[in-house]
């Protein structure tokens, strides 16, 4: 095989917000790092995120602290999430964040100078920094900017096919670059993934083609485990309309700044529908949750800022019952709260407003609906958008089963439980990446290099080759898209046994198809070849997903059961889904019981439960 | 279905040729959707760069009917389709295969301006005080998606190649977010004189009309760091202060 050879002490794969802060943290410890992009750099999915990062700053609410953001946390996941991790991330994200700025990042300012911060769904208290809503790109470009000076080897449009293992141990990889599609094989004492999500299994999805759980399946090949694979948020407002933009995100950040959900009868069903749980936190009536968008500490939050797997769920239920809008979804307007607005604040200028809050939506629907967000109301409905489940990984270390092998940001699991909190994967991808770029500097300074045999990576990259060896074959693309349609229909948000379980044989099927796949063209810079070599990653999450969602007998967070419709806290609500790669090459499955939380953690999660424990805890 | 013809530009840095495709056209398509319909139906082999399909990583850079455009924010209904529509890669950069250009100069150049240097915390717990308006000046630049298409653009690199002695609007603007980054303490302007290449630009503006992220930046980014040059470097009032303090001196 002609390829060329790097080596580094750690190799980062992926630079979005993950990759990236673990490659700037193992970088400071003093080791060599080389970091490998599917895209160029600063382009990755992190770009995306809108809303802002979620951390305890208490800059416009005194009343927040850890304990707080990490209760809010846990109830979000229905308390299935890994408790040391959520507890970590919730102490450490507002370090985090001030550091962005020390980095450069310059966040919306409170009136006394200070980061502004902003509700969102399932936070308890203002507590989401934010740039408008283009939060993500400042902290991509942040990272970035400080990173180049920093002594990181960049390889830019390169995919990772397979991880190398010598002796059990992760020591490289294996990928091709994308411009003249040549093997690259890179050595090293640790491995951090940071490859991000699986949306594109989905055929309506927030998800750039990037996010193929490359990350997933490369660590799944290599013997880790993956947790909470059933686990899949639907975000519950993405574009819908029209059909090119369908699945485009709609951030949360309108309904943080007073946004309003309506039916085709202008009814605001979100009231009528307020889980037990949420009650005490959820505004009595309009008036209410106004006030808590002003920041009236007196005030609740409005229903549309519930969590979004309970919103998604809603406005579902309002499209299939025939009360949705005309593309069938539901109406989401910021006209109300303008026009309640306009009569208390004297000269409220509603556009101007709008366009300072949210100017990469009011940019987006312009451009690509036709339509003025200021003045008329958006159309929007549920998008794949983000996974929970992921690599299982230490939560103090990041490490998987396998040594040598970490992973942070989405494609680790463990902070998130069955819902992420919107402002959460900020805050993730910051606190835990960092931890990862830390622990894996530490073991790579204390092993030797080790070596990458020759012999698996030679293997991997005429697998690789194969499509173009076969002298026909089906197109690629339809594959994926054959996929996408089966899970959006079989596996979305609304599951029943008999379904996925179809929905396992059609796997089956796109496998051997996928296996039949037949490219044309050269390996430059090829795009139907990529598709080709992405499907692996495709069907193998898809086929976690399906698994994991089968065993889980119940409706929890973003799994939604329509055979089971309520929770079933005895059986599941102490248990984590785990799948692995058997020996025989089949995927297995076991629930595994969630460690004890100590009684300190449960005493944050009691204060904030009305002095009860939920049952899941007690 | 409504059908147009895309005619696409394929080939490689040695040869090429536009070729022509027909694809259906539906309600609210963006040139990139009919990109990708040819590339899933006939040429997969059709290479563009694509991420985010919202305007919001700057991947998509090309020129639709010989205007530098994001492809994911171009409206089909926009374009005459009584004609083929024409797209080829950006000018300013060499080609690598299709749509898709080689853009790695820019990474260097990034790389050769100082980096941001904040002053002291204004707090004991290490945080910074700024005004909201002191952040929307540089917020404004910091809104740059870094699509190059104002590079692509920009005569001075696309006529006259000068990517060796010039840095291009993308990187001034980056300049001029780190000079009026309200905390920054760094200072550039020597640099933008000297190894920067500023005087070549001759504001003409087609930085400012091509950017998608509608950011200002002749007005508000270029001239001003101009002006600073200026004042440095050619202010007859402050040569003849020096020149009076470095005798005295």
């Amino acid at each position: 095989m002609d390829h060329q050879t790097h080596e580094h002490d750690v190799i980062v794969i992926g630079a979005g917000g993950a990759g990236l802060r673990a490659a700037i943290e193992a970088s400071a410890a003093g080791v060599s790092v080389g970091l490998v992009c599917k895209s160029l750099l600063g382009k990755a999915h992190t770009v995306m995120a809108e809303g802002g990062i979620a951390a305890a700053l208490a800059n416009v609410d005194d009343r927040d602290n850890w304990k707080v953001h990490f209760a809010d946390t846990m109830r979000g996941g229905q308390y299935v999430n890994n408790w040391r991790m959520a507890q970590l991330h919730a102490q450490e994200a507002p370090a985090r964040v001030n550091e962005l700025e020390a980095w450069g990042a310059v966040f919306d300012r409170t009136p006394d100078g200070r980061i502004l911060q902003r509700n969102f769904g399932g936070h308890k208290y203002p507590r989401l920094a934010h740039v408008g809503d283009r939060t993500g790109l400042e902290l991509i470009r942040t990272l970035q900017d400080h990173g180049i000076h920093k002594g990181i080897a960049v390889y830019m449009e390169r995919t990772v096919v397979r991880l190398l293992l010598d002796a059990g141990r992760v020591t490289g990889a294996l990928a091709y670059d994308r411009e003249r599609g040549r093997f690259t094989v890179f050595k090293a004492k640790a491995v951090i993934l940071a490859c991000g999500g699986v949306g594109k299994a989905y055929k309506i999805t927030s998800n750039s083609w990037e996010c193929t759980g490359d990350g997933h399946t490369l660590a799944y090949d290599a013997g880790a485990e993956l947790i909470d694979m059933e686990f899949v948020q639907f975000h519950p407002t993405g574009m819908i309309w029209p059909p090119s933009v369908r699945g485009i995100l709609v951030t949360e950040g309108v309904r943080g700044e007073g946004g309003v959900l309506r039916n085709k009868d202008g009814h605001r069903f979100m009231f009528g529908d307020i889980p037990d749980s949420y009650k005490p936190q959820t505004a009595a009536d309009e008036e209410e949750g106004f006030r808590y968008v002003l920041g009236d500490k007196e005030a609740r939050r409005p229903p549309e800022l519930l969590t979004r797997d309970h919103v998604a769920r809603c406005i579902v239920r309002e499209a299939r019952e025939g009360r949705g809008s005309p593309h069938g979804g539901v109406f989401l307007e910021l006209q109300t709260f303008a026009e309640w607005f306009g009569r208390r604040v004297k000269g409220f200028k509603a556009e101007l407003h709008w366009k300072k809050k949210l100017p990469s939506m009011h940019h987006q629907f312009k451009e690509l609906g036709g339509l003025d967000i200021t003045k008329e109301p958006m159309e929007v409905g549920p998008t794949t958008h983000y996974m929970m489940g992921g690599v299982r990984v230490d939560s103090d270390t990041q490490m998987s089963r396998v040594p040598g092998l970490f992973a942070c940001g989405e494609c680790a699991a463990g902070i998130n439980g069955a819902n992420r909190l919107g402002g959460n994967s900020l805050s993730d991808l910051l606190v835990l990446g960092k931890l990862a770029g830390e622990h894996a500097a530490r073991y790579a300074k204390d092993r030797p290099a080790a070596g990458v045999p020759a012999d698996q990576a030679e293997a991997a990259a005429r697998r690789a080759l194969e499509p173009f060896d076969r002298p026909a074959g089906e197109n690629p693309f339809q594959v994926m898209f054959d996929l996408q349609d089966m899970m959006q229909d079989l596996v979305g948000i609304v599951r029943k046994e008999d379904e996925m379980v179809r929905a396992l044989d059609g796997l089956e099927k796109l496998k051997a198809r996928a296996a039949a796949c037949h490219v044309a063209g050269n390996r430059e810079y090829n795009p139907g070849w990529h598709t080709a070599l992405d499907l692996h990653n495709l069907l193998t999450v898809s086929e976690g997903i399906t698994r994991a969602a089968l065993v889980r007998k119940e409706s929890r967070g973003a799994q939604f059961r329509d055979d089971y419709p309520a929770k079933n806290t005895k059986e599941f609500g102490r248990v984590n889904t785990v799948v692995w790669r058997g020996p025989d090459g089949s995927m297995h499955i076991r629930l595994e019981p969630i460690p004890p939380m100590p009684d300190e953690l449960k005493d944050a999660i009691r204060a904030e439960a009305g002095g009860t424990l939920p049952e899941e805890l007690r | 279905m409504a059908t147009a013809t895309f005619r696409i530009w394929r080939g490689t840095a040695e040869k090429g040729e536009f070729r022509d495709y027909t694809a259906e056209v539906g309600e609210g398509m963006v040139v990139l959707d009919a990109v990708h319909q040819i590339q899933a139906t006939q040429a997969p082999d059709l290479a563009c760069r694509w991420n985010c399909k919202a305007g919001k990583c700057g991947s998509c850079s090309a020129e639709v009917n010989g205007k530098p455009r994001l492809m994911c924010m171009t409206r089909v209904s926009d374009l005459p389709l009584d004609v083929p529509v024409i797209v080829e890669p950006m000018q300013a950069f060499p080609p690598v295969k299709d749509l898709v250009t080689d853009v790695s100069w820019n990474y260097e150049v990034k790389k050769r301006i100082a980096p941001f240097s904040p002053r002291k915390p204004d707090a004991p717990d290490g945080t910074w005080r700024m005004a909201q308006e002191d952040a929307d000046r540089v917020q404004e630049f910091r809104k740059c998606i870094e699509c190059f298409l104002c590079q692509d653009v920009c005569h001075v690199l696309r006529d006259h190649h000068k990517h060796a002695a010039f840095i291009g609007p993308r990187f001034l603007v980056h300049v001029a977010q780190l000079e009026m980054h309200p905390l920054d303490t760094g200072d550039r302007v020597a640099a933008l004189k000297n190894d920067n290449g500023i005087g070549y630009c001759n504001i003409t503006k087609c930085c400012t009309k091509v950017c998608p992220e509608h950011i200002t930046i002749t007005d508000n980014a270029i001239i001003p760091l101009k002006e600073r040059v200026v004042d440095d470097h050619y202010d007859p009032v402050l040569k003849l202060i020096r020149l009076v303090l470095r005798r005295r001196g």
